[in-house]
């Protein structure tokens, strides 16, 4: 009768180490591609979801309710969901198939983009709802049209909405389902950092797969720092 | 006297099931200051958002020049709240933020926000946040944000009610500075002294109607009414029905 000893951890634990330590080309490849997707999808929710988020906050127009409604359900949407739909839209025989995105960065992006959106929209909602609350018999006062309003609001709470973007970062770089059934996990064309650790671990290739996770959980580290460090600016300075 | 700038007719406002402005009738000359006195809950506050266009009345109209009260006049008025709303953003960019939105020339802004820091004692403070000032400095600040645009009519709501006597003195002292560039003041206070201090006119509202109205230097020595005998003598009980709910409602 044989027996089966568990793996020990300390050797790929050493081995992932060693991979950050020696900036090993593929996990530096993976990391890059992460941050490259996240960071464009961030950009492109908060270029839909601030201004969308600040008229929603500031105006009062009939089907607000609704459009609030909506766009909460919306922050809950199954990351699998929006991958299968994006899916559905970009493969060739879909509206979108004409322009080839299927298995490309840029698939990734319009996933964790529409992934994200909602949060941002919502979470700038909230920040400028409440701003508007406080400033609005100044602005009354001042006779300030729906878009001067917005953007005022939008600027005032510049530091707030800092760590809105933050919140789609993070919700953006940790995010699998929606990648891997629009990237397809291709190896150096869209293997990101939490697709390769699903994929590294079913294989028992657990070396890469700690030494991204260790790269994820800075990245959540880093991102928190930065949430506390805006918001203490935000503070000393006034605003 | 001079010309009527603003006046009401009939006057009313319903919030709620109170009715707590009543038939309101009121002449604001040009270039005057005109004191809205009265006890706490009479409806000072909302009278004068609704002179300021900030609430629709139920009936009656309020008319600048004779003319219904638009956006036109109301692009000459500017208000001073009793909680100052300063931005998020350095004393000059508040100034800059307020001069932009009243459509002022570029060519007149620079010269506009350096002289409202001048007024306001506030040069030394340009860069410094606004929210991070003293409450007498924020009103301040507030009064030359309202006044960088040189309005026709200024309101102000009890807008020294929490600062200090050296504060007050300050505000007063920069107050006096715009009511003698011509600009027409309609304020709310509870002090009598102020009113005194500050007014041509006044106006003794109870109860959501005006109860007494005229020039300060006689009816504040000889009024004429028992609601405004009893307030000076500190026998007048503040409003605790409704009507103090929702003049406290309206403010900011």
């Amino acid at each position: 009768m044989s027996s089966v000893a568990a793996p020990s951890a300390s050797g790929p634990l050493q081995a992932a180490f060693k991979l950050i330590a020696t900036a090993d080309p593929d996990l530096i490849e993976i990391v890059t591609l992460s941050l490259k997707v996240s960071l464009s999808a961030v950009l492109f929710a908060c270029l839909i979801g601030l201004p969308l988020g600040a008229v929603i906050g500031s105006l009062r127009f009939p089907g607000r309710a609704l459009l609030n409604l909506i766009l909460n359900a919306l922050m809950g949407l199954p990351p699998v969901t929006v991958g299968l739909l994006v899916y559905l839209m970009i493969s060739a025989s879909g509206p979108l198939g004409i322009f080839q995105l299927l298995y490309t960065p840029a698939a990734m992006i319009l996933a964790q983009t529409i992934l994200i959106t909602p949060i941002v929209a919502a979470l700038t909602r909230d920040v400028v709802a409440a701003m508007h609350e406080e400033y609005r018999e100044e602005f009354d006062s001042l006779l300030l049209s729906p878009i001067q309003r917005a953007i005022a609001l939008l600027r005032d709470a510049r530091y707030r909405l800092v760590t809105v973007a933050l919140a789609g970062f993070g919700r953006a770089i940790a995010e699998v389902g929606a990648v891997i059934i629009v990237g397809g996990n291709i190896n150096h064309v869209t293997r990101v950092m939490t697709t390769t650790i699903a994929l590294e671990t079913s294989r028992g290739n657990l070396e890469l797969a700690l030494a991204l996770g260790a790269i994820l959980l800075s990245l959540a580290l880093v991102i928190n720092a930065s949430l506390m460090g805006v918001a203490r600016i935000g503070v000393r300075t006034g605003a | 006297m001079p010309e009527v700038l603003l006046s009401t007719r009939q006057l009313s406002l319903t919030l709620g099931r109170e009715r707590v402005l009543r038939d309101v009738e009121l002449d604001v000359h040009r270039g005057r200051t005109l004191a809205i006195l009265g006890a706490n809950g009479a409806g000072k506050s909302l009278l004068l958002r609704v002179l300021h266009g900030l609430i629709e009345p139920d009936t009656g109209v309020v008319s600048v020049h004779g003319k219904p009260l638009d956006h036109t006049a109301r692009a000459r008025q500017a208000m001073v709240f009793q909680r100052p709303v300063m931005l998020r953003r350095s004393v000059q960019q508040n100034l800059d933020f307020a001069i932009r939105t009243r459509g002022i020339q570029r060519s007149r802004r620079k010269s506009g926000i350096a002289a409202a820091l001048t007024l306001a004692r506030l040069d030394h403070k340009r860069h410094q946040p606004a929210r991070s000032l003293s409450g007498g400095e924020q009103q301040r600040l507030a009064l030359a944000r309202a006044q960088v645009a040189e309005p026709e009519l200024l309101f102000l709501d009890e807008a020294t009610s929490s600062l200090d006597p050296a504060s007050t003195a300050a505000f007063e002292d920069m107050l006096g500075t715009t009511v003698a560039k011509g600009t027409t003041v309609v304020l709310v206070t509870h002090d009598r002294h102020q009113a005194a201090r500050l007014a041509d006119d006044i106006a003794f509202l109870h109860e959501g109607r005006v109860a007494e109205q005229g020039p300060a230097a006689t009816l504040l020595d000889q009024p004429q009414g028992p609601e405004l005998t009893d307030w000076l003598e500190g026998r007048l009980q503040p409003v605790s029905t409704h009507g103090a709910d929702a003049s406290e409602r309206s403010t900011p």
